[in-house]
């Protein structure tokens, strides 16, 4: 398959830690605009794949190109996340001494050298775009409190807003309903489907319950490569899945 | 758009430490100059000179502040850049001596005739100029520490092994300062002074000339420091200190983040160096020795980190405490000084400053959650 029309392609990556293949010639290709779930046991990879994608980690080998000629694996992590890569950490990291206001008004794009920064005055556009992601994170109650003291959820729903403010144009979510209550979960779901659209999202996450309800095409990985690739449905009757995988 | 920029690190905190030092400004001159010897109101030129060297250890401070209570770079070598600040202002003085020194030769300072050397070494050319010297106090310490946060924040040195290598470096520069082929006076550093823009170093009215500068200095770096930590850029350095990784991945270039404070704040420490030298009477390598930047790290705590009039306040503090104890027991001070720094990490882990808020946290039905002081709320103080 080119690689022209796609927003992320990975051809034949691998990683490896003191001889242990994180990544074994992985390779997986994203659509503009598409969701995609990312399933597999721990040590598959996941998280690997997403510190390749967003810099953290250099490939040993592979191709990592951002829609279509941006090569991934020469930049680093601020240049990255620059181009329209957004990520979303498995523990809710927000800037716990700033309110959420702040958080927010850090995380909305806006030019991002440090001279640009010492002189910005926020602007009405800015004001009105955190006021509807305040909205949209049902965070708008909150907006002075200062991040630290939010609930575990708060925090989770406001990284996602941090996230939706950057407007990244591929958005990589790990784990985003781990320690959530049910209903928290569904609201997460509807949100990141709402999302999705204007955004691609790739989203990790072991709950399935909660990757059913996100209805979208579903990646099994394993021992650092794809080893599925379809609907739930589909890849939850795949008998080499269920063998690594679903079965235990 | 500069006055904006002001005006956004002016806050109820910032008032006050502003009209303290305008009450300083004047009233020390007048209770020195005007206020008759008998009075006693009446201040000693002496202790004029006392209280600006301690406002040049509290610009120091400040100038820590800003990197170790906003930036999480705990640096033990902050002396290093003060140090700098102090040799270029020296160099200036010396120039100004002229023919007046012992040997009286009117280019070549005592040491170096001394030396048997010849001419003038390169590197001292241009500083029979103050604004040459005063562009130096600023351009030297400035670049020394651009060039060292570049390759180490670079290479992601953070952390107790960034503050180490801080330390090595003030440690290497003393050791180079020391030496007499480094034509900076080596040992003795420099000292002798006479002039100052012409006027007599010894005069009353230099004096307190001297010291109304240095409050100045103070205010101005005050109002820049709280400009910047008021700032989207202070909320970005607030943020990488604790999630570096985090605002990266938002986009930040951190390294240049922490270049821009860290520099910033080399120019401060120049600043107060270039203050003190003048009003001390002399610079010598000493003042590189590592022990004077934990000194002022100790400024920094007591008076409480990331709040930066704390480290103004830690600074005075501390340096009356340390006039009184070694006029009076001499051999006690050390150990007053690591009692205290022990004392205040362990109960006051916020400083003078985080002291009402503790109180307030301790009271029934407060913050239930935390009973433990915790460093993140009290940064929120001064926000």
């Amino acid at each position: 398959m080119s690689a022209e029309s796609t927003l992320l392609y990975l051809d034949g990556v691998s990683v490896s830690f003191d001889g242990f293949k994180a990544l074994n010639s992985l390779s997986l290709v994203m659509m503009p605009g598409e969701m995609r779930a990312i399933i597999g046991p721990n040590g598959a990879g996941k998280t690997t794949m997403m510190d390749v994608i967003t810099g953290k980690t250099r490939p040993d080998t592979g191709t990592i190109l951002f829609e279509g000629d941006t090569d991934l694996t020469r930049l680093r992590e601020a240049a990255i996340a620059n181009l329209g890569i957004g990520r979303k950490f498995q523990r809710p990291t927000v800037f716990e001494p700033h309110t959420v206001w702040d958080n927010l008004e850090l995380a909305l794009k806006a030019p991002r050298r440090p001279l640009k920064t010492l002189t910005y005055a926020i602007s009405r556009d800015d004001r009105s775009r955190i006021e509807e992601i305040l909205d949209i994170t049902r965070l708008s109650a909150l907006r002075n409190r200062q991040a630290g003291s939010l609930s575990h959820g708060q925090k989770q729903w406001l990284e996602i807003g941090m996230l939706l403010a950057q407007d990244p144009k591929l958005l990589l979510v790990d784990e985003p309903v781990a320690g959530m209550t049910d209903a928290e979960t569904e609201q997460t779901a509807e949100l990141l489907c709402s999302i999705a659209g204007k955004h691609s999202v790739i989203v990790v996450e072991h709950d399935m319950s909660f990757v059913r309800a996100l209805g979208v095409k579903v990646t099994v990985l394993a021992e650092g490569s794809v080893l599925a690739e379809g609907s739930l449905d589909a890849v939850s009757a795949n008998q080499q899945v269920i063998d690594t995988y679903l079965g235990r | 758009m500069l006055l904006r920029f002001f005006l956004m690190g002016l806050d109820r905190k910032a008032g006050i430490v502003l009209t303290i030092l305008a009450i300083l400004a004047v009233a020390v001159p007048v209770m020195t100059l005007w206020v008759p010897a008998d009075s006693p109101f009446h201040l000693s030129v002496f202790t004029v000179s006392l209280l600006g060297k301690y406002l040049c250890f509290a610009l120091l401070a400040l100038a820590l502040d800003l990197v170790w209570g906003y930036c999480g770079i705990l640096s033990l070598g902050h002396a290093a850049f003060f140090a700098l600040g102090g040799y270029a202002m020296g160099m200036y003085l010396m120039r100004q001596i002229g023919p007046r020194g012992v040997y009286g030769n009117p280019v070549l300072p005592d040491f170096m005739v001394f030396l048997n050397w010849k001419e003038l070494p390169w590197y001292w050319l241009g500083f029979d100029h103050f604004w040459f010297a005063a562009l130096m106090v600023l351009v030297v310490p400035g670049a020394l520490a651009f060039a060292f946060g570049w390759f180490a924040f670079r290479s992601r040195v953070t952390g107790v092994y960034l503050s180490i290598i801080t330390q090595a470096l003030t440690f290497a520069l003393l050791l180079a300062f020391f030496r007499n082929d480094m034509g900076f006076g080596g040992n003795n550093g420099l000292t002798d002074f006479k002039d100052i823009l012409g006027y007599d170093i010894q005069a009353d009215t230099t004096r307190v000339t001297l010291f109304v500068a240095t409050v100045a200095a103070l205010a101005l770096s005050y109002m820049i420091a709280s400009g910047v930590i008021g700032s989207k850029l202070g909320k970005v350095l607030v943020a990488l200190r604790d999630a570096e990784s985090r605002v990266r991945f938002m986009g930040y270039d951190t390294e240049s983040y922490k270049l821009f404070a860290w520099t910033l704040s080399a120019c401060m420490a120049g600043v107060a160096g270039a203050l003190y030298v003048p009003q001390v009477g002399i610079i010598n390598p000493s003042e590189f020795a590592p022990a004077s930047s934990i000194e002022a790290v100790i400024w920094v705590a007591v008076g409480g980190r990331g709040t930066l009039a704390g480290g103004i306040l830690g600074a005075v503090l501390v340096n009356m405490g340390k006039s009184y104890f070694t006029g009076a027991l001499p051999e006690l001070w050390l150990f007053a000084l690591g009692g205290l720094f022990v004392a205040v990490t362990l109960f006051l882990p916020k400083g003078l400053l985080g002291l009402g808020a503790q109180l307030k946290a301790k009271l029934p039905g407060r913050n239930k959650t935390s009973p433990l002081p915790n460093a993140k709320t009290a940064d929120q103080k001064g926000a």
